[in-house]
């Protein structure tokens, strides 16, 4: 199958309803080709997949999962996709790598590598290209993440960094975890001054150094109590057999059983209409729209049953 | 009159081995009395990939492996075989193993048990130097913590009832290897050692207060190094003059070694493989005679043991021909010329002088850096990447011409040579029937043995694995003489400890910049839009084959050329690519195999491919393959086969592009 010629959107939104996981390649392919007949196929995919089409948000629970390099995120998907996976739960990841800047061109994979057994075709890890900005989304990570949840019991989308990241993934995602390892004092400061915005979760990784972690984890606790929010933290260890991987489900769980998912999914189909756009059309789009808190001022005013592609049709419409 | 520069007595010559084995214990055996009886002095067994990384024969990922770099062992018995009818009371062995160091000592200890010799008497060396394996040679399979515990346990029961054993032998060989600069060579041997040092003082002194300084400084006297030398012989030479000052330095001020004898820097090589070429291999001898020079010519820093490579190891594995060529190579060395009958004939020269004081200076800054970052367990990351960085610089240098390379980057015109015109192309072949066999014995040895005393051994040595205080070697041992496999002892372990991925160290590597590397980005970007998506290429290192230098070399070549790629590291099953590769949706699949598996390896990753239902999906392969097995891939629908010869990597993108161009319909060439 070339790209040249898009598989068609309505057809793999049927395979994802009927829970067909060996789509998820081929809806990946589409949503990050940016020729405007797959462009248009990824529309057809998501207006499929939209809650007035289910009569329901996707079922999936979308997991955000960043933190900065280095705090072990792969080792800890390891466990949690296996953990997942003993639960009888379908799991996709998708993990966003930074890009070179320069070249364009970049390293996937190297960081983001997964135990898993190849063999089991509930599992589905894909990674993406950052785009143009570290901790950025690629505009099609939003798209596959939508679409997949229809199909696969959880999908993760794992991005890297502090500060910025939890932002971008927030929008996408019903539940934010942040991951943090023991020492991290940085975190502790991004909370207090509010560059970093509170996560539904907080983990903090290699609980295998004892008292290190106990008390990375009483500082978050304290800082974030002091803040008055209700993230739990969770020290988890990765090394066998592996502790706290149990308790770190089930914190994601319970985010997730007390969300307002309606109104969370539809934050994260307007932000996802506005970044595509902004994809498409530049900050000269934005401009015509009368700048960023003017179109998603503008966007809370539409239908909330509204698909992404048509979100994103009246958003071009309008700044014509 | 004036005094004679000779010495009174001719020097004895060193210890001359060959690096050898493959196939199984008995054909190791033949092959081992046989280079003995041509005036090798001691043995140095290397072992295939599964008995390295711990895997038995009839394990998924042996496939394509088994006996083929060296020989299978997984139990007692093939030691026993191995090890027929050599004096082991005298011998003198070597052993290139490393996660395993400590299960493949304790089979030679039984052997020799078996043999009626006890274990004070053996004589030889494990290498048993992980953090290397780490940055380079990629047979690594515990992380680093319980790895340097098995170090530390290995060296303390050695000194204590092993007293002649080298337990390890700390490899700055590997570092070069993988592109190492002489600082950066000596810099991260110089670490290596203080952290497995310190591992090991932190354990002595945990367990034995009274007696720590004494077993301390005999701990010291016992570390001997595994160096490479390269052909630029002076500087070389220089390196090694460099390392004994730090490790006399080392060894006073750090560790407080009062016994000189002690503080002596030891060493064994293996000189340099990587500069040698599959472009007139013949050319190698000389390079290889050169760099013998490196490491004997001055008798301060003499080797104490040497093993040559042969002629024609970059285009296979070596022949019983090729091996004894670069043996005989040592004894002339050794016994013809003149070498042995002076004192050290670089005493007084100032250019030496000078030369180890540079080197030496800039090792200490390194030190100091690896330091900073915590010590070399830390510093691991830090290492990877400086190494991939030289690297790619030293092949940046090859391409632009600053580095000459003769018979490949320079005077490459050449007459047709008749070392490579045999029928079997110039090298070894393992029988393929050897895999099969050797998964019926360790089925059949598994169902003849006391089983009830295997479990019980492995329950055992699961228990002292779990208490960190425990010597490891006593259990191991104990499990060797029940029966217990390679594959149990590691994966008993691999139960405790749990598994590791080495860092591949190309996330951090420098992009190159260059016109040529420009226009193919451009290229890049045409081939990307056109398809609608960036280009993706998985770059994948199926079996256990650990040499990834070249696979890290393209995947940032084609990083800088604008594409995203696809890297997971080494050691990955042929499904798991195959599964990669359709999850990721690429464009192209790169795969790089060196162990000479890709008989095997490959079609099993097309078949795969097939299976997931990707096989439109264009296969590329590089490796060290000979002509006849690359038309043989192509035959099974590989797209193109690269050999060692292949050095332009700037071709090798163009050429993926126009094959990625092909696949797809697309015309990329550049608007007139």
């Amino acid at each position: 199958m070339s790209d040249a010629s898009p598989p068609d959107g309505r057809g793999l939104a049927s395979q994802l309803r009927a829970r067909e996981l060996g789509a998820a390649p081929a809806v990946l392919n589409l949503v990050e080709t940016r020729t405007p007949l797959a462009r248009e196929q990824t529309r057809q995919l998501l207006a499929a997949l939209s809650p007035a089409e289910l009569g329901a948000e996707a079922p999936g629970h979308i997991v955000g999962v960043t933190g900065p390099p280095g705090v072990g995120k792969s080792s800890l998907l390891s466990r949690l996709v296996a953990a997942w996976r003993s639960d009888g739960r379908s799991v996709a990841v998708l993990a966003v790598d930074p890009s070179s800047r320069r070249s364009g061109g970049s390293l996937l994979g190297d960081r983001a590598r997964i135990d898993r057994d190849p063999g089991d075709g509930a599992v589905f890890i894909r990674s993406t290209a950052a785009g143009e900005r570290l901790g950025g989304l690629a505009p099609a990570t939003r798209a596959a993440a939508s679409a997949l949840a229809c199909a696969f019991d959880v999908v993760v989308i794992e991005t890297v960094g502090v500060g910025q990241s939890e932002t971008e993934v927030a929008d996408v995602a019903d539940t934010v975890a942040v991951v943090v390892q023991p020492g991290s004092g940085d975190v502790l400061q991004f909370l207090k001054s509010g560059i970093m915005e509170i996560p539904d979760v907080l983990v903090v990784t290699k609980a295998d150094l004892g008292p290190l972690a106990v008390r990375a984890q009483s500082d978050l606790h304290a800082a974030l109590r002091s803040l008055g929010a209700k993230t739990s933290v969770v020290t988890v260890s990765s090394l066998p057999p592996g502790t706290g991987i149990e308790a770190l489900i089930t914190a994601l769980d319970e985010h997730r059983t007390a969300l307002d998912l309606p109104a969370r999914r539809l934050r994260s189909r307007r932000a996802h209409a506005l970044a595509d756009f902004i994809a498409e059309h530049g900050e000269r789009g934005l401009r015509a729209l009368g700048g960023r808190r003017e179109a998603q001022r503008w966007l809370a005013e539409q239908a909330p049953g509204t698909d992404v592609g048509s979100l994103e049709r009246a958003l071009e419409a309008r700044a014509q | 009159m004036s005094k004679s520069p000779r010495l009174t007595e001719r020097d004895r010559p060193w210890m001359m081995r060959t690096y050898a084995g493959h196939s199984d214990a008995e054909r190791s055996n033949q092959l081992y009395r046989r280079n003995l009886e041509k005036g090798q002095t001691g043995l140095s067994i290397a072992f295939d990939l599964p008995t390295q990384t711990g895997y038995d024969p009839d394990h998924e990922l042996a496939r394509g492996e088994v006996g083929k770099v060296g020989v299978s062992i997984a139990d007692r018995g093939d030691m026993r075989t191995l090890l027929h009818d050599i004096p082991l009371d005298q011998m003198n062995t070597s052993m290139t193993i490393n996660a395993t160091a400590a299960w493949l000592l304790a089979l030679y200890i039984v052997a020799a048990e078996d043999e009626g010799v006890a274990q004070k008497q053996l004589q030889g060396t494990t290498q048993n130097d992980i953090l290397k394996e780490y940055l380079s040679r990629g047979t690594y399979a515990f992380p680093p913590g319980p790895s340097m515990r098995l170090i530390a346990d290995t060296i303390v029961y050695t000194v204590q009832h092993v007293p002649n054993w080298n337990p390890i032998n700390i490899c700055s060989y590997h570092l070069q290897e993988a592109g190492a600069t002489p600082v950066q060579e000596i810099a991260y041997s110089m670490s290596n050692a203080i952290a497995v040092l310190d591992a090991v003082r932190d354990r002595i002194t945990a367990a034995d207060e009274a007696h720590s300084d004494e077993l301390m400084s005999s701990v010291f006297g016992r570390i001997s190094f595994f160096v490479n030398a390269g052909v630029r012989f002076v500087e070389e030479h220089a390196k090694l003059r460099a390392m004994s000052v730090l490790w006399d330095e080392l060894g006073r001020e750090r560790y407080g070694v009062e016994n000189e004898k002690h503080r002596l820097f030891r060493y064994g090589v293996q000189v340099n493989s990587l500069g040698l070429t599959e472009a007139q291999p013949d050319n190698n001898v000389y390079r290889i005679a050169l760099e013998a020079l490196a490491v004997t010519l001055g008798r301060d820093v003499r080797a104490r043991a040497i093993q040559l490579p042969a002629w024609n190891e970059a285009l296979g594995l070596p022949r019983p021909w090729d091996q004894q060529w670069s043996l005989r190579l040592q004894q002339v060395l050794a016994y013809e010329t003149d070498l042995l009958e002076y004192p050290d004939i670089f005493a007084g020269s100032h250019v030496m002088e000078a030369l180890v004081a540079e080197l030496t200076e800039g090792a200490r800054a390194e030190m100091a850096r690896v330091a900073e970052l915590g010590g070399a367990v830390q510093a691991v990351d830090y290492m990877k990447s400086g190494l991939v960085e030289s690297h790619r610089e030293r092949w940046r240098r090859i391409e632009s011409g600053e580095l000459t390379v003769v018979g490949m980057n320079r005077f490459d015109s050449t007459e047709p040579s008749p070392l490579t015109a045999d029928a079997d192309g110039g090298i070894l072949v393992v029988d393929p029937k050897i895999e099969s066999e050797r998964r019926e014995a360790v089925k059949r040895w598994r169902s003849e043995r006391d089983q009830s005393a295997v479990d019980e051994a492995l329950v055992e040595l699961e228990r002292v694995a779990r208490h960190d205080t425990d010597n490891i070697m006593p259990a191991t041992i104990a499990a060797a003489r029940a029966g217990v496999t390679t594959g149990e002892w590691s994966q008993a372990l691999r139960s405790v400890f749990g598994e590791y991925r080495a860092p591949t160290g190309v996330g951090e590597a420098a992009a190159v910049s260059s016109e040529e590397v420009s226009e193919i980005r451009d290229e890049v970007e045409r081939l990307s839009e056109a398809l609608g998506r960036r280009l993706k290429f998985l770059v994948g290192k199926p079996g256990l084959d650990g040499h990834s230098n070249g696979a890290e070399q393209i995947a940032v070549r084609a990083r800088d050329a604008g594409m995203d790629v696809v890297y997971e590291g080494i050691r990955l099953t042929p499904a798991q690519i195959a599964s990669s590769a359709a999850q990721e949706g690429v464009h192209v699949i790169g795969l790089s195999i060196l162990s000479g598996s890709h008989a095997e390896l490959i079609p099993s990753v097309l078949s795969e491919l097939a299976e997931a239902g990707v096989e439109n999906i264009p296969v590329v392969v590089g490796g060290i393959i000979p002509e006849a097995d690359a038309a043989a891939l192509r035959d099974a629908g590989v797209a193109a086969v690269y050999t060692p010869r292949d050095w332009d990597l700037n071709q090798m993108m163009r050429d993926i592009i126009a094959l990625v161009s092909e696949r797809n319909g697309v015309d990329v060439s550049a608007p007139a």
